[in-house]
């Protein structure tokens, strides 16, 4: 059983997970004693009565009682205990307790971004502590997005219009993927993030050195690391393959056609502006999906990512 | 009721002893012949054939797409389509599978052929009624194929707002088209209501209606009843690209929640749409091929009304991770289960049935049993899902896309396919091959498993579903996943191919090859133009295997106001002289 | 639903597939009366869109209610419940073989019918002209709540699927005239009239729903 468990899901890394998987493992096992017996029926029964002649005489067995009680009544006590599990796990996922640690969730098509208490922004990155509940409140900037990390066994729509929250606390240091599991468009599936588990002080260091860590970096340097961090490489790449967005490549100091025919020079204004509020000015061909990044991006970091453009001919 | 009604003008006429015509010259498929004829027809023996063969083309292309998604599936980066049209294929999958193959395949399809027949009556109540439901099918149709090459649709089968509103692509046609094809739905199911209700042969009280018949009125009802919602959701949502109405997209003030939960209100039952019908083909398949009574009349009858009564109220569980309340949460979860119970009874009453019978492995009833053997499981998954944590980690994942193709494909298409070999002889008077059925029903039970165990797994492990990339773990399961489905597209093309040689070449199947006792067994195959040549009358249950075969050939000569058959009561008195 | 194809007989009404013009009566009755529940489940939703937002927004109702103009609603309702009374009389007439009262009846239900949508047409331009229109074309600002263009989403959407069954209701009729003055119809075959009467007392009880439901808000 724990093999079957161990081959079906993935490595529980949250206190949550325990419970959930307890009730996988009993629903699957008792559905798999059921289903043996009723293959067993069908084969034998096929087997031991199949047809001996075309004047085979049958029985008149129209109805049991007893047995069809009993074959509704063990089912409905079953189905009542999963019913009754599935129910209190679901309380324990839902409540949040009161101590938890809340970063702020920004779902936007198709990146995921973090908002910790000290003003820092990551995108793509959730760094959390171990050992500590934490607690995330969530809305979308655009259509219905969904939080999942399966090593966790956690998962929550995030809506536009209204928050929503998940919870959890996670038991081991490491890294956990996270999914957008409501269909969102064209990159849903690159819709991802990495949930990174650190201890109590490595959580604190990186909390103080996140904000300012870019400060030396040389600004071609940091505009890649910032393209890589804030997800810009989903729809735009480096290398002239065609995503959703143009790419980079190339691209400082091209004219390019926008939507009501007149065109435009790429730019340090016209990169700022396409950052800052994308749906200004959409180059033709192009759908217009690209998140705004204001007040995720600060002017140096713009100015890294134009200088990381330039250098790309 | 028509019992009581037809008695006063026919309690003079003897009920006398009718054997049906072995292999007649004259049949429907060749009393009018030509397009046009076919085309205007009101014989819901024809239109049920025209919606077969309209089904078999949805069929046919939703499974090539299918097989598409699987082979671009084969490598986790893009391998030969982009992301947009995988997001397109996969929209169009779902939609044609569902609204164009699913729903109408038992009901429109199987059922119109067989509803009459199995009530002893001549038609449906409303033929011309029965006509239109076709046609809007088929116009519904065209604005699904005319919005796939106008910018195509990118949403998923479910349109769920706001996505659906702000997308590119003619969602709009795409919507309109699922909501004319609505009223085709709600038409037939109608229509079959009123024949069942009005239109039973003397005799046929409702405790000896075929199985198939309390399967496609449960069917019927959720049909009326829930149809509406969605065509009413459906008219929303196209309002809202055309007008801007906004009462479910969020940027200017609308709830995006309301469209699911308005959604699923249809959406849910309209699985129940697609399943019920083919309970009561599993309950005619099994019964004959085991020459036995039915096992718990009542309980399957009654657990199909059940079904679609609870099926109204579960409509929640497709929203757990959706933001609504953790009480709401509880109560679907709940009565989620309890649609469970009367489901499980079905399959302990079936396997009850074949105790002691005399089973004939018959390909129809080698895909009832697939049939058990699937749908179980696709139940037993379902109750996982059902289970309010689980489900947290499980819903939208590869688990839920390989539960709903165990119920749908591995439950419905089975049953579906079993009726489909067990009515072909009534249909077109000709037997198929027994040995390539076999085989093609083994290559598709093979292939099926092949292609969806794995995604349980996958599910399990936390695969997402509808997604064009995935992380690399995943490859395995997904390759193997796709050879199944090759496996399974195999199997679909040596049935067509069997099927098409039987149809034109079959050996004469004679009027009741399996030795069923139900009404549509007692008249000539392929049937006549009106179904009997004599008003049958019901003394004996469908499923009364121990009584003998002539006690269920019985009839008495239509009192005539009909100019269409006078050539009935000749035939009549033919039968009679033959038989003495 | 089952109008005969020729007019030589009495009994050519009846279709082959029926034992009687009672069970074919019956039948059609039966059907209609279904179709009637879908119909209900079909404006069931929008009324379902209704009471979620009015708990969720009453005020926006109370508010958004008073640009309804009640004098022409209610004078709307009197015009429909009038032709019911007509429609009912039309049957009446048939039954009792009065062709002529069949025809007159059913002209003045019409009549009726058209007055309805022309005080509707006012209604609708009348709205249009101060710029309120369904959700995102909203303009007007008389009223001050930023979901009023929601309450007009609904209203519109509700006023305008019964008006598009109004005018389908005025087509059936024209259509049962014609039959009418073809002497399709008498005592012993009335089928289409009563089943089109049944429609319409439908589309007369939903406005008697939605009159009080957006017209009269306190």
């Amino acid at each position: 059983m724990n093999k079957l468990s161990e081959f079906m899901l993935p490595p529980q890394k949250s206190t949550l997970a325990e419970g959930t998987d307890a009730l996988f493992n009993f629903i699957n096992v008792t559905s798999l004693i059921f289903l043996i017996g009723i293959t067993i029926a069908i084969i034998y029964f096929a087997w031991k009565y199949r047809r001996r002649s075309e004047n085979d005489v049958t029985p008149v067995i129209t109805h049991n009682n007893t047995l069809e009680i009993t074959w509704s009544v063990i089912p409905l006590i079953l189905v009542i205990i999963v019913f009754g599990w599935g129910l209190s796990g679901y309380v324990n996922l839902t409540t949040a307790p009161d101590d938890a640690y809340e970063v702020r969730v920004v779902g936007k098509s198709w990146l995921w971004e973090f908002h910790y208490e000290t003003g820092h922004v990551s995108v793509n990155e959730l760094h959390i502590p171990v050992d500590r509940p934490v607690k995330l409140v969530m809305s979308s900037e655009d259509v219905i997005h969904s939080f999942y990390i399966p090593d966790f066994r956690v998962k929550m729509d995030v809506l536009p219009s209204r928050y929503s929250t998940v919870w959890f606390e996670a038991t081991e240091v490491g890294e956990s993927v996270v999914f957008c599991t409501e269909y969102c468009g064209t990159a849903h599936s690159n819709m991802m993030a990495r949930a990174i588990v650190h201890d109590q002080e490595d959580f604190e260091t990186w909390l103080e050195v996140a904000g300012s860590a870019d400060d030396d970096m040389d600004p071609v340097e940091l505009g890649q690391e910032l393209v890589t961090r804030n997800a810009c490489t989903t729809c735009h790449s480096a290398d002239g393959t065609q995503l959703q967005g143009p790419t980079f490549q190339g691209l400082w100091g091209s004219v390019s056609e926008i939507e009501d025919g007149q065109t435009v020079t790429v730019d340090e204004n016209h990169i700022r502006e396409s950052i800052l509020e994308p749906g200004a000015k959409i180059t033709s061909g192009y759908q217009p999906v690209m998140p705004p990044y204001a007040g995720t991006l600060n002017d140096r970091q713009i100015d890294a990512i134009i200088e990381y453009i330039k250098t790309l001919q | 009721m028509a019992t009581n009604e037809a008695t006063p003008s026919v309690k003079k006429l003897q009920v006398r002893r009718f054997k049906p015509e072995e292999n007649p010259k004259k049949h429907y498929l060749n009393e009018e012949t030509g397009i046009w004829a076919w085309m205007t027809t009101v014989d819901h023996k024809k239109i049920g054939l025209m919606y077969l063969a309209s089904i078999t083309f949805f069929f046919f292309i939703g499974g090539v797409l299918a097989l598409l998604l699987r082979t671009e599936l084969l490598s986790p980066a893009r391998s030969f389509m982009d992301a947009n049209v995988y997001n397109q294929v996969f929209t169009l999958h779902g939609a044609i599978m569902i609204f164009f193959f699913l729903i109408p395949s038992v009901p429109a399809a199987l059922g119109n052929f067989v509803l009459p027949l199995q009530l002893g009556a001549k038609d449906v109540a409303f033929p011309r009624l029965n006509l239109a439901s076709y046609y809007i099918y088929v116009i519904g149709a065209l604005f699904t194929i005319f919005a796939i090459f106008t910018g195509g649709v990118d949403t998923g089968w479910t349109f769920y707002t706001p996505y659906s509103t702000t997308t590119s692509g003619n969602v709009m046609a795409m919507t309109f088209g699922v909501f004319i094809l609505g009223f085709s739905s709600i038409l037939t199911g109608l229509n079959f209501i009123v024949t069942i209700h009005k239109l039973r042969s003397p005799g046929l009280t409702w405790n000896k209606l075929p199985l198939n018949l309390w399967g496609l009125y449960a069917t019927s009802l959720i049909q009326i009843l829930a149809t509406p919602v969605l065509a009413i959701t459906l008219l929303l949502l196209t309002m809202e690209r055309a007008l801007g109405i906004g009462i479910f997209d969020p940027a200017i003030g609308g709830d995006p929640v309301l469209y699911q939960h308005f959604f699923w209100f249809y959406s849910h039952p309209a699985v129940y749409i697609m399943i019920v019908p083919g309970f009561g083909i599993i309950s005619e398949v099994i019964s004959t091929f085991s020459r036995k009574v039915i096992f718990g009349y009542w309980a399957i009858a009654l657990s199909s009304l059940a079904i679609a009564f609870i099926g109204f109220l579960v409509w929640g569980h497709h929203m757990f991770t959706a933001g609504q309340s953790s009480l709401a949460n509880m109560v679907f979860s709940f009565l989620t289960f309890l649609v469970g119970i009367p489901t499980g009874i079905k399959i302990f009453n079936w396997i009850a049935t074949m105790y002691r019978g005399s089973i004939d492995l018959k390909a129809p009833m080698i895909y009832a049993l697939v049939f058990l053997f699937l749908f179980t499981i696709g139940g037993f998954t379902g109750i996982m899902l059902g289970a309010l944590a689980v489900d947290i980690h499980l819903h939208d994942t590869y688990y839920v896309v390989a539960h709903f193709h165990y119920v749908m494909m591995g439950g419905m298409v089975m049953a579906f396919l079993a009726g489909l070999h067990y009515w072909w002889p009534k249909m077109f008077g000709k037997m198929y091959s027994e040995f390539w059925a076999r085989i093609s029903c083994a290559l598709i039970f093979v292939g099926f498993n092949m292609t969806f165990l794995p995604q349980f797994v996958m599910g399990a492990q936390g695969m997402p579903r509808r997604y064009f990339n995935y992380i690399d773990q995943f490859q395995p399961f997904h390759q193997f996943s796709t050879m199944g489905a090759y496996v399974m597209g195999v199997g679909f093309l040596i049935m067509a191919g069997y099927l098409l040689h039987s149809m034109l070449k079959g050996k004469a199947a004679g009027s009741n090859p399996w030795g069923s006792r139900a009404l549509e067994w007692q008249t000539s195959s392929p049937v006549p133009l009106h179904n009997f040549e004599h008003t049958p009358v019901i003394i004996n249950g469908p499923y009364d295997y121990h009584k003998p075969m002539s006690e269920f050939q019985l009839g008495i000569a239509t009192p005539h106001h009909d100019h269409h058959d006078d050539h009935q009561p000749t035939d009549v008195t033919q039968t009679e002289k033959e038989q003495a | 639903m089952s109008q005969p194809s020729a007019l030589e007989e009495k009994l050519d009404h009846l279709q082959h597939h029926f034992i009687d013009s009672d069970q074919q009566f019956e039948a059609s009755k039966l059907g209609m009366w279904i179709f009637l529940v879908t119909e209900i489940l079909f404006f069931g939703g929008l009324f379902t869109a209704y009471i979620v937002y009015r708990s969720w927004y009453p005020e926006l109702y109370l508010l958004a209610s008073a640009e309804l103009d009640t004098f022409w609603g209610a004078v709307n309702t009197f015009v429909l419940i009038g032709s019911s009374l007509t429609v009912a009389m039309a049957i009446r007439s048939a039954q009792l073989n009065q062709i002529k009262g069949l025809i007159i009846n059913l002209w003045i239900t019409i009549g009726l019918a058209g007055v309805f949508m022309v005080i509707k047409f006012f209604e609708y331009t009348h709205k249009f002209e101060k710029g309120i229109f369904p959700g995102s074309h909203y303009s007007y600002e008389g009223i001050a709540h930023e979901k009023a263009n929601i309450f007009f989403s609904i209203y519109y959407m509700m006023t305008g699927l019964h008006g598009v069954h109004v005018m389908i209701g005025i087509g059936l009729m024209i259509w049962l005239v014609i039959k009418a003055k073809k002497k399709v119809f008498h005592s012993g075959y009335y089928t289409p009239v009563e089943i089109t009467g049944l429609y319409w007392h439908l589309v007369d009880i939903i406005w008697i729903f939605l009159f009080p439901l957006l017209y009269l808000i306190d």
